[in-house]
Order: structure tokens, then C-alpha cells, then sequence
């Protein structure tokens, strides 16, 4: 038990010491040092460097509870502990400051450089300043460990609160935006200086977090029950109103927000409307799909080379809504032509063909050989915005894009919504559990993955149609295999199978980080947004692999007994003062 | 996975599907021959390319291949024991090369590379080889291991996570531009006399030692004890474990070959090539997975035939069958025709031109 100890508080310090060693290495501390949160104390980049000391200061000691055993008291051991693990993954941040500041190594790897060992040290040059290196990850993992100390509600308050905290810094944006729309300038600008949070309105918002959190706890759950748990006459009321209230709000936000912040939920509304698709063949249907980007393209270049006055061959001129349904009927036919060679392939055969699939789009594109019908690397440019009659929406009107987007997305949330509740819905489903089974109940598995196909295929293009409309012009490099991979990547952070999840991760990855070669909320992070996004991957598939919006039968599938297991120790109120020890203590110990 | 064709019509949506691909079959059977014809016509007009030009195709065509061979092994490997495709290869592939760069340039800088270029090339080849083994090994403890037993598309899409890391990791570290390797010396350079024809010594030093490579790791796996319990975890993972083998170390070792294979590759694309970046393994990846396929996964002699194959096709194929068909800027379509090849193999011949040889649970 001791000797198991000391290998977990060694390796949450080894762990701590990789991953700020790495985020300084990679280059993040210096690119993110511009930007200030917290004035005068931190930066993005000390945050991305240190954010990791207090909770592997906090892990170290965490031990999980199963089921029959009683929790171990907290003590002056897991303060102890964390101390110890911040202190062991600062002195190999240490050791990798006197690396880089003993050897000139900047000829191979760019951030290696004297700012980088500045930044390290605190601005106290090397033998000074690294105690600091050292002892501030070690302060931070001592905050971490003491967090044990806490009651539980305590714990849970202030880690909220920390996080408010951040999340107010980072998207500073929105809160001046909406501050100053609702006539409280004055307040935006006492509380942020230089886009950066002043340490007293930091302290602010952290209270008033925590206070709102313990008055509020519960309510949400109370409201939800009201809501849905009435009688059916009731229900169908609430709906109405809540479908209102829903309408009233997404009016009301572009005038709030204004463009720039429009902009970029116009590109959420987009990549939404291409997720939603996706979601529909990999989350429903289970088919692996890493060309899903073929159809956008199609759909955009359909739009645009019926609608442009100089497309290379056919200046048609069509209004958009003409050419919309010929974009529809593209991108269903693409779906059809992909799907056919596809669909008798085994899983992972079908993702790399799917690739291959995607590429050729694009190659062919690009090539001479089609230039003389799309235009080749220029593309097709005077893409008319969409007519409504009184105006005219373009990518010059970020609120009228938005509006657009909107509706567009209640549409495919409605198409996509009917269709997984309806027979194809629970035969993609069953499909995707078992084949064999699906098959055996009568299922034509065939025409089933085939019709998921082309129901992704459609809303993609769909989604292209209007991209080609917003930017006016499409290009083959707007059409690389990494807007597979971001969609993808949205459709599994958010929950695969489940629409508020898509939407959930569509709003935090494209609203947030942005999305290919369109910038988030956080435009700082364009150079190391792909690196973020691998990351993220692969954390959630190795930790939360049904997403942060589950759908319920997706993590049945996934977990399997735990889950039962889960939902028997919730009864007993074990689980909540676990937290997520158990099913991360399930995932070690295997 | 079938063995044979289906029935030509059967009545229904199955049988629309089966006709459907009878008509790309022959389709694709009817471009090539119309291709082929067209090239061939023109080529006894006196139009297109020279012996010559068609005789350096097919050589770097079977060069590129013989590296795409050596990737593909890591693909096969991998996929035959834990039965799912390891997107980040590529990227293993791209850090050796990456390293090796680093060595080559200060073995350069130093003047060794000029006077003994023998010892750099060793020297690069095992720094190369060293970073992508250790890359590979990383990976599999760090990403795949807690996946053992998840559902298969789980490691795939990890994979893909890890690859996209990989490539921003060392874009962040080394920069974005592109690195070019220093020139080998003009005396490997120079055309040399083999078999009756000319080549290139680089193309010829690329297939030698691809050859060796593959050959020494053939008998690693058919003659050494680990090689049988690779072959032996390949086949049955709780058998072999229950026979005493460790079967994580058995996974580690086949990631660790597979590196090193990924490791000499690196190095023979800067012989070809030369120039190196964060994004050169993406594409090479994906082909040599193609390759791997084409020869059956699971199957090394078959990735290694897959992947000349496929160099050739890729070498050849514009020329021979796109500009027959009179279709400009054919070049460009390089990749067109080997992601084309991809399908192509899936639709005609799923379990790849010389079989797939896998565990009975991964047939299915």
C-alpha cells in the first residue's frame, strides 16, 4: 500500500513535470505571454504551463473509492503529497531551464530561446530565478493537495469558481460586447484593462461564482422536472413556450453580440449544420466516415458554379434557392456513389477508403484537368449572397448569415431529429450495435447504412451551399482533409449520437478555438489549435470516449457494466463524493 | 469479408448494390485498357514520352515503392496483432526523417558528410532509427495500451488524435519550414550501370537497402523467439498468453520493428527527396496503409510487394493510362491514382492481391 504510494506521487510528478516541460518546449509559453488574463499576475501561457501542477498536486493522493470501502481521511498527508508532486514536476521544469539555457540549441528547436528561460524563471535570470521554476509548481501542487481538506460542496465551489474565473478572462470579448450593449461600458472597462481581468474583479467574479453556485444548486434539476415531468397537456404547452423563448433568444443574440462576435457564430452555425451530418453516419449509423468533407465541397462548388457570373464554364446566374436544390441533389448523389463500394467494408477499411475518397475530391478540384469547370487553384470567385427578397445575405453581413445559419440548423436539428427517432433511426442504431443481429431482425442493412449515407451526405451540402454563399468564393484548399478531421473531432468531444452534444462541441471548438482556417473566440491559439485539437482527441477517447453531452445509450454501449454499477452507487451516494475517482481508478488499474 | 463475387442480380437493393459495383469493375477494367491503348498509340506515333523518360518512371516508381514497402510493414504488423490501423505511422516515419535531418546537417556542417559519407549515412540511419522506434514505443504505452479492449473504431480514431499531434508537436519544436537533407555525393549521385540498364545510385542504394531491411526483418519474425511470439499474439492473443508469452511485451516489440522499419523509411525519403517537414508523413502514411492492403494486411512479404506495386502505379500510371485518355497536367493526379488504386483493391480483391493473414477474430 505505502510502496503503491509513492509510485502514484512519483509519476503525478513526472506527469506534471512532462506536460509543463512540454508546453514550454513546444512553444506555447512564449507564443501565449502576450496575452494577460489576470493583471498583474497571469498570463495564457503561465496558465496553459501551470494549470496541470495543482491537479496532479490534487490526483496524487486521490484515492478511489469502491464499492464497501470507506474513504480514507484527509490529512496533512495529501497536503504533503501535493506539495511534493508540484515540487518534483518543478524541478524537472527546473532541469529543463538550465538545458536550455547552458546549451545554444535554437538552431533545432525554434522556442528554445533566452525569453523562453526569461519566462521560466520568472525574469530572475538562471540561478536565481529557478527556485522560482521549482517552488511555484510546488506552491500550486500544495493548493492542489489541500483542495482534499475541503468538504465536498467547498471543493466544488472553488474549483467552479476558479473556472469561471478563466473562462470570464479568456472570453473577454463577450462580456465587454454584451456589457457595453446593455449600457454598462463603464463597468467593462473598470473590470478589464487591455483585454486582461483586474485581480480585484477576478477575486469578484470567483465569489460571486461561488455564492450563485450554492443558492442555485439543485434548481436546474428542479426546472428540468417541472418542465418535462408534468402531465402530457402541460408538457406540450411548455414546448411551445420553451420553442418560443428559444426562437426570441436566437433573434435577439446577433443584435447583442454584434458582428465580429456574429462572425464567429455564424462559422458555428456552418460547421454545426456539416456536424450534424456527420453525426448522423458515424454517430448513429457507426460508419466512420473521414471523407465527410467530399460532400461540403460538392455542395459548395455546385452553388458556385451554377450561381457566380464568372464561373469558367457555366455563368447560369441562378439565384441561390434555385441552385440550392441542385446542390442538394450533388452532394445525395456524391453520397450515393461513395456509399455503394463502402458500405460491405470493414469498419476501419471504410474510414481509410472514405479518406481516399475525400482526397480525390479535392485533388480533382485542384487539377488541370477540371480547371476549365471549377476553376483550379483560383476557384470560383462573385459568388452572389442569398436573396430574401427585401436584402440580400453575404458574408459582408455577419448578423444576416447568422440569422440564416439558424434557421438552417433548426431545420437539420428538426430533419435529424424526426429521422433518429423514426424506423431508420432505431435500424441505424441497432446496425450499430450489432450487424449481425440488425440483419437478423429484418433490417436491410444495406439500404439502411446507404440512406445514412446520403442523409449526411445531403446535409453537408447543405452546409456547403451556404459557406459558398457566405465567403463568396470557394477554393480546393478550403476543402482539406482537416475539415474532415474537425468535424469529426466536434461530433466526439461534443457526443457522439446525441444532437445538444454535437451542438455543445460545435459552440465550444469552433465558437472557442476555431475551426479550419476560421478563428475562435480565442484567435491567439490559431498556431496551436490543430495540436490542441489531437490532444483533445485522444484525451477524451482514452477518458470520456462518449463525449461531454453523452447520449444515454452511447455510454451504455461504452461502459457497459460500470455503468449499472455507476447508477447503483449514485443511489447510495457514494459517487458524489468520489467525484470521477472510480471510473478513472477503473481505467488505471486495468 | 467474401471470398468469392456475388451473384451478378439478385432481386432488391443487394442486388442493385452488387450490379452497381459489377459496372465499376468493368468500368475501371474498360479506362485502363482505353488508356493503355491510347498511350500506346500515341507512343508508336512518335508522341509522348521517350524509353528513356518511361524507363525513369518505372525506377523511381519501384524506389518510392520499395520505401512505401518498408512503411507498410508497420501497418501490417500492427494491424495483425491489435487489429486496428495506427494512423500516427506516418508520423513515426516523419520524426525519424526529422532527427536524421539534424544529424545529417550537423555531420554537414562539421565536414564529415563530404569525407565519409558511409559513416554520416550510418550515423543518420541510426538516429533515425532510434527516434522513430522510441516515438512508436511511446505511443503504444502512452495511447493504445488503455485501449486494449475498447471497440475497434475507438484506437483508430485515437490514433488519428495522436497523429495530428505528433505533426503540431514538431512543428511547434523545429519550426514549419521545410529542411533540406545536404546532397549526397555526386559519385552516389551519378548514373550507374545495373542489370544492363542506367539509374540512378540514389534510386539504387533506396532499393538495396529496402531490400535488406525487409529481408532481416523476415527473419526476425519467422526465425527468432520474439518473432514466434509476434506470430503467435498475431493469431491469438489468450492463447498465446496462456502459452507463457508476454503479450504486452510481444505488442511493444512489434511497435518498436515497426518504428525502426518507419526509421529506415524516413531516411530513404530524404535520399529520394530530400526536403523533410511536419507534414511530410501524412501522405506516405496513407499510401503505404494502401500498400499494405493491396497486399493483404497482415501479410509482410505481401506489404512489401504492395508497396512496389504501388510505387509503380503511382510511378507509371498517370502517364501510361490518364494521358492516353488525353487528360492534361496528369501529374498533379498522382495521388488521384493511388487512392483510386485503394478503392480499386477493396471492391475487386478485399483481402489484397496475395492474401491477408489474420487473428480469427479480426476476419470478420
Amino acid at each position: 500500500m505505502k510502496d503503491q504510494d509513492t509510485r502514484r506521487l512519483l509519476r503525478w510528478g513526472l506527469v506534471a513535470g512532462a506536460v509543463m516541460t512540454f508546453t514550454a518546449a513546444v512553444g506555447m509559453l512564449e507564443a501565449f505571454d502576450d496575452r494577460l488574463l489576470i493583471r498583474p499576475v497571469l498570463s495564457l501561457g503561465y496558465l496553459i504551463m501551470l494549470w496541470f501542477a495543482p491537479v496532479a498536486g490534487y490526483q496524487a493522493t486521490n484515492t478511489p473509492v469502491l464499492e464497501g470501502l470507506t474513504r480514507p481521511p484527509s490529512g496533512t498527508r495529501n497536503v504533503a503529497a501535493g506539495a511534493i508532486c508540484g515540487l518534483l514536476g518543478g524541478t524537472v521544469l527546473a532541469a529543463f531551464t538550465v538545458l536550455v539555457d547552458t546549451f545554444d540549441l535554437r538552431g533545432v528547436f525554434l522556442p528554445f530561446s533566452s525569453r523562453l528561460v526569461e519566462l521560466l524563471t520568472y525574469g530572475l535570470g538562471v540561478p536565481a530565478g529557478l527556485l522560482f521554476t521549482a517552488l511555484v509548481p510546488a506552491g500550486l501542487g500544495l493548493v492542489g493537495g489541500t483542495l482534499h481538506l475541503a468538504s465536498a460542496s467547498l471543493r466544488r465551489r472553488l474549483i467552479l469558481a476558479s473556472e469561471w474565473v478563466v473562462v470570464v478572462a479568456l472570453l473577454e470579448q463577450i462580456f465587454t460586447q454584451v456589457l457595453s450593449r446593455i449600457r454598462l461600458e463603464a463597468l467593462a472597462e473598470a473590470i478589464f484593462t487591455l483585454r486582461a481581468l483586474e485581480w480585484w474583479a477576478a477575486l469578484g467574479v470567483a465569489a460571486l461564482v461561488a455564492v450563485i453556485s450554492e443558492r442555485s444548486r439543485g434548481s436546474l434539476a428542479m426546472v428540468r422536472q417541472r418542465l418535462f415531468a408534468s402531465d402530457p397537456r402541460r408538457r406540450t404547452a411548455n414546448s411551445v413556450w420553451m420553442a418560443i423563448g428559444v426562437v426570441v433568444f436566437l433573434i435577439v443574440i446577433p443584435q447583442v453580440l454584434g458582428s465580429l462576435l456574429s462572425e464567429v457564430l455564424a462559422n458555428v452555425g456552418l460547421f454545426l449544420l456539416m456536424a450534424l451530418g456527420l453525426n448522423i453516419v458515424v454517430g448513429l449509423a457507426g460508419m466512420l466516415d473521414l471523407g465527410f468533407v467530399a460532400f461540403f465541397a460538392v455542395g459548395a462548388y455546385t452553388v458556385g458554379v451554377l450561381t457566380s457570373p464568372i464561373s469558367p464554364r457555366f455563368a447560369f446566374e441562378w439565384s441561390w434557392w434555385v441552385a440550392l436544390p441542385v446542390a442538394i441533389a450533388m452532394s445525395a448523389l456524391a453520397g450515393l456513389l461513395v456509399g455503394t463500394p463502402v458500405i460491405r467494408m470493414r469498419g476501419d477499411y471504410l474510414a481509410i477508403v472514405t479518406l481516399g475518397f475525400g482526397e480525390i475530391v479535392r485533388i480533382l478540384f485542384l487539377s488541370d484537368w477540371l480547371s476549365p469547370t471549377f476553376g483550379g487553384a483560383q476557384g470560383v470567385q462573385n459568388i452572389p449572397g442569398v436573396p430574401l427578397g427585401f436584402t440580400e445575405v453575404s458574408g459582408v453581413d455577419p448578423e444576416g448569415v447568422l440569422y440564416l445559419a439558424f434557421v438552417f440548423v433548426l431545420l437539420s436539428v428538426w430533419v435529424s431529429w424526426s429521422l433518429q427517432e423514426s424506423r431508420i433511426g432505431r435500424a441505424w442504431t441497432a446496425l450499430r450495435e450489432d450487424e449481425t443481429v440488425a440483419e437478423a431482425m429484418g433490417i436491410n442493412i444495406v439500404r439502411a447504412k446507404l440512406n445514412a449515407f446520403i442523409v449526411g451526405a445531403v446535409l453537408a451540402g447543405f452546409a456547403g451551399a451556404l459557406f459558398a454563399a457566405k465567403l463568396g468564393s470557394v477554393f480546393p484548399s478550403s476543402f482539406e482533409l482537416l475539415v474532415s478531421i474537425i468535424i469529426l473531432v466536434v461530433v466526439i468531444v461534443g457526443g457522439m449520437g446525441n444532437i445538444p452534444g454535437v451542438a455543445v462541441g460545435a459552440v465550444v471548438l469552433i465558437g472557442v478555438l476555431g475551426g479550419p482556417q476560421v478563428p475562435g473566440l480565442l484567435a491567439e491559439f490559431s498556431e496551436f489549435k490543430l495540436l490542441i485539437y489531437g490532444a483533445l482527441l485522444v484525451f477524451m477517447m482514452l477518458r470520456k470516449p462518449e463525449g461531454l453531452v453523452p447520449s444515454v445509450r452511447r455510454s451504455r454501449e461504452l461502459h457497459g457494466e460500470e455503468l449499472t454499477q455507476d447508477a447503483w452507487l449514485d443511489k447510495q451516494g457514494v459517487l458524489a463524493e468520489a467525484g470521477t475517482a472510480t471510473t478513472e481508478g477503473a481505467v488505471n488499474g486495468r | 469479408m467474401r471470398a468469392s463475387f456475388p451473384p451478378l442480380l439478385r432481386r432488391g437493393w443487394p442486388g442493385w448494390v452488387d450490379s452497381f459495383l459489377w459496372t465499376v469493375r468493368i468500368a475501371a477494367i474498360a479506362v485502363l485498357i482505353w488508356g493503355v491503348a491510347g498511350t500506346v498509340v500515341k507512343g508508336v506515333a512518335g508522341e509522348g514520352p521517350t524509353a528513356e523518360a518511361w524507363r525513369d518512371l518505372i525506377v523511381a516508381g519501384i524506389a518510392q515503392g520499395a520505401m512505401y514497402g518498408l512503411i507498410a510493414l508497420g501497418y501490417s504488423m500492427v494491424y495483425g496483432v491489435l487489429g486496428f490501423i495506427n494512423f500516427a505511422h506516418g508520423e513515426v516515419f516523419m520524426s525519424g526523417a526529422m532527427v536524421g535531418f539534424f544529424v545529417s546537417d550537423y555531420l554537414w556542417e562539421i565536414h564529415f558528410w563530404d569525407t565519409n559519407f558511409a559513416v554520416s549515412i550510418l550515423l543518420v540511419f541510426s538516429s533515425s532509427i532510434l527516434t522513430s522506434t522510441l516515438v512508436a514505443i511511446a505511443v503504444e504505452r502512452i495511447a493504445y495500451r488503455p485501449l486494449r479492449n475498447a471497440p475497434r473504431l475507438i484506437p483508430l480514431i485515437t490514433s488519428i488524435g495522436i497523429s495530428f499531434f505528433l505533426q503540431y508537436t514538431f512543428a511547434g519544436l523545429f519550426g514549419v519550414a521545410v529542411k533540406n537533407y545536404p546532397p549526397p555525393p555526386d559519385s552516389l549521385r551519378a548514373r550507374i550501370g545495373f542489370l544492363g540498364i542506367e539509374i540512378e545510385g540514389t534510386k539504387l542504394v533506396v532499393v538495396v537497402v529496402a531490400v535488406l531491411t525487409m529481408a532481416g526483418l523476415y527473419l526476425f519474425v519467422e526465425r527468432t523467439r520474439t518473432g514466434r511470439s509476434i506470430r503467435a499474439v498475431a493469431e491469438d492473443k489468450e492463447i498465446a498468453a496462456l502459452m507463457g508469452i508476454n503479450v504486452d511485451r510481444t505488442i511493444v516489440a512489434t511497435f518498436a520493428v515497426g518504428g525502426a522499419m518507419a526509421g529506415v523509411a524516413g531516411i530513404l525519403w530524404a535520399l529520394l527527396f530530400r526536403g523533410v517537414s511536419f507534414h511530410t508523413g501524412f501522405l506516405p502514411g496513407i499510401k503505404a496503409f494502401t500498400a499494405a492492403v493491396l497486399g493483404g494486411i497482415g501479410n509482410l512479404p505481401g506489404a512489401m510487394a504492395g508497396g512496389v506495386l504501388l510505387g509503380l502505379f503511382e510511378g507509371v500510371g498517370p502517364q501510361l493510362v490518364l494521358a492516353g485518355l488525353g487528360i492534361p497536367g496528369v501529374s498533379q493526379l498522382k495521388d488521384v491514382v493511388a487512392f483510386t488504386a485503394l478503392v480499386l483493391v477493396l471492391i475487386f480483391r478485399p483481402a489484397g492481391l496475395f492474401g491477408e493473414r489474420l487473428a480469427a477474430e479480426d476476419r470478420a
